[in-house]
């Protein structure tokens, strides 16, 4: 029964009503999320994994009748890095998102429409309040470790500062306490793409086209600034797509543009252009040091922390990651930090295994013995 | 247990000998974290390393230790005065850059510090200088000049001379000979030395 068990389902957790960090009410609010291993009998070996902006609660295994694991499958399972046969592994769709939680693309009961524009603006803080109340629910008092990377890594800073008393490690990868001015333009250089579409409509297009093009094109400025100088031109190089006889005048005559162009057109069929507004906005505006200073940050913090960063990420540059491993210094917290060596960029976080695998499972293993030690063996 | 000892490196000998039990502590260059983590198991010691080379890292994640990937030189700014019991810098002040701004804030940060290198001018090296003509290269200074990460030679006798001016107090020292203790003449029969010391009272000498 248990052989290929790889076969996993998304579940679904409704509430009544959620009071946003802006006082705005909303409900009832559903996440999806997915489970993977077994919650031992103390339920001590629990792990909220925290996507990034274009990620979802699907981050291990497979989909019945799917191709594709989930996001993070080279991480979590059986002897991975997230061992499924020691550890309870949790992953959720964020709040506004649009793969199963409750997003600009639900149905509002008031009107009985999708939300659109009518969806309250949220925050990093928030999604984090959601997956409280999933944690409570699922009968977790306190988690073994929040990692995630990019946007998922804010949302363990926001654990570090708003339940610090509910984890006992954070592993934020590839991410930083506040956006630079460089990270929001990026960012709003997507947005304006998406509001610049004549289908987006205000946000009101779900009985009719998306704004498919002015999303493709977000994407596509992400995915630039997710790569590096040197994993494009390992992967692309100056390649052409065609012979010079039947190029047209702007068609995508290098490989890296037929690269980005189908990023994009894949893009625009899983993922909803409202959801994309929002979350930005929320990735803009967080802050992880809750409005101090990097000394006060993390006064009232416990958990035991590994910052990771990569060398070629100029997206989430490694001395965001020092920001956040000096607040852990000054509140004195045991801290681990490493900056691996790769090319890949800021996807680095989703491609560098190996190294990454090694980091957090020996992390991961010292947090679960000094727990057993102080509270006895779990079963 | 005695058996057990015998892997272990003399210079980590003395320096588990000198750290109380309980202490916390920060270890500048702790390489393979191979002297954090006989101070955790020995001496029940809390703390970090911080070093450079990502291979170290690794191993020293591996060993279950608190690591900071950086350098020396910065990585000493964040803390607090007396964060720690002991900052060590075993084998790695020599090759700092700024050897005296980091001493300084070594003992800023920690109570005491535990400082190791080798000396420079042990008798062997003096005839390889004397009779070769070359810059020694033997069992504590063990590089070409071309590929040495040290950046200053220093003696045993330089650095008693550094802490006299700075008015930091030397609390206990050990020289090395190899595997041996010396106790005669070490600057001239050591090839290192190894200092407890602490910012000394106000009053400049």
């Amino acid at each position: 029964m248990t052989t290929k068990s790889a076969i996993v389902q998304t579940k679904f957790f409704t509430f009544d009503e959620l009071v946003l960090e802006n006082g705005e009410k909303i409900g009832p609010v559903t996440l999806a999320y997915e489970t993977y291993g077994q919650l031992d009998t103390k339920k001590a070996n629990a792990i909220l994994v925290l996507h990034a902006l274009s990620g979802d609660a699907h981050a291990a295994g497979y989909h019945e009748g799917e191709k594709d694991p989930g996001w993070w499958d080279s991480m979590i399972g059986p002897a991975k890095a997230f061992d499924t046969d020691k550890y309870f592994v949790i992953c959720s769709n964020v709040l506004g998102g649009c793969k199963g939680s409750t997003g600009p693309s639900s149905i509002d009961p008031k009107s009985g429409k999708p939300y659109a524009l009518d969806f309250p603006l949220i925050t990093i803080n928030d999604m984090v309040n959601c997956q409280k109340r999933l944690i409570d629910h699922l009968g977790i008092e306190q988690l073994l470790t929040v990692v995630g990377g990019s946007m998922g890594g804010m949302q363990v800073l926001s654990w570090l500062v708003n339940y610090p008393k509910s984890i006992r490690s954070a592993i934020p990868i590839a991410t930083t306490a506040r956006h630079s001015p460089q990270q929001i333009a990026f960012n709003e250089a997507g947005r304006l793409a998406i509001m610049a579409d004549p289908h987006w409509n205000s946000g009101r297009y779900y009985d009719g086209k998306p704004p498919a093009k002015g999303l493709s094109v977000a994407r596509m400025i992400g995915h630039i600034t997710y790569m590096s100088d040197i994993s494009m031109t390992e992967k692309f190089g100056r390649q052409k797509k065609w012979s010079s006889d039947e190029r047209e005048k702007f068609t995508a005559d290098f490989e890296v543009e037929g690269y980005l162009r189908y990023r994009g057109d894949t893009f625009v069929k899983r993922f909803d252009a409202n959801t994309y507004l929002y979350i930005t906005k929320a990735i803009d505006h967080f802050d992880g040091f809750a409005g101090k200073s990097v000394q006060d940050a993390f006064q009232h913090v416990n958990a035991k922390v590994m910052v990771i960063a990569f060398k070629s990420d100029w997206l989430y540059p490694a001395y965001q990651s020092q920001e956040i491993v000096k607040a852990c210094k000054i509140a004195g917290l045991e801290t681990s930090y490493c900056e691996v060596d790769s090319t890949y960029g800021h996807d680095a976080f989703l491609l560098e295994v190996e190294e990454e695998s090694h980091l957090i499972r020996h992390f991961l293993k010292k947090v679960f013995n000094d727990h057993k030690e102080t509270n006895g063996p779990t079963k | 247990m005695a058996q057990q000892n015998d892997d272990i490196r003399p210079d980590h000998r003395i320096i588990l000998e000198w750290v109380a039990k309980n202490s916390s502590v920060l270890d500048l260059g702790c390489g393979g974290g191979d002297l954090l983590y006989l101070l955790i198991k020995e001496k029940k010691a809390r703390g970090h390393g911080i070093e450079i080379d990502d291979k170290e890292i690794y191993k020293c994640v591996a060993k279950g230790l608190n690591i900071l990937h950086g350098d020396i030189e910065n990585g000493l700014a964040d803390y607090k005065d007396q964060s720690f019991d002991y900052v060590i810098l075993n084998q790695s002040m020599q090759q700092i850059l700024h050897v005296d701004k980091v001493l300084q804030d070594a003992l800023r940060v920690g109570k005491k510090v535990i400082v190791g290198f080798p000396n420079f001018v042990y008798y062997r090296s003096r005839l390889e200088i004397l009779f070769k003509g070359k810059t020694p290269v033997n069992a504590s200074l063990p590089y070409q000049w071309y590929e040495t990460p040290n950046l200053h030679f220093l003696s045993i006798l330089d650095f008693i001379e550094y802490c006299r001016k700075k008015n930091i107090s030397i609390e206990r020292r050990a020289f090395l000979g190899g595997a041996q203790r010396v106790y005669l003449f070490p600057n001239v029969f050591a090839q290192s030395g190894i200092f407890l010391i602490s910012a000394g009272s106000s009053s400049p000498p």
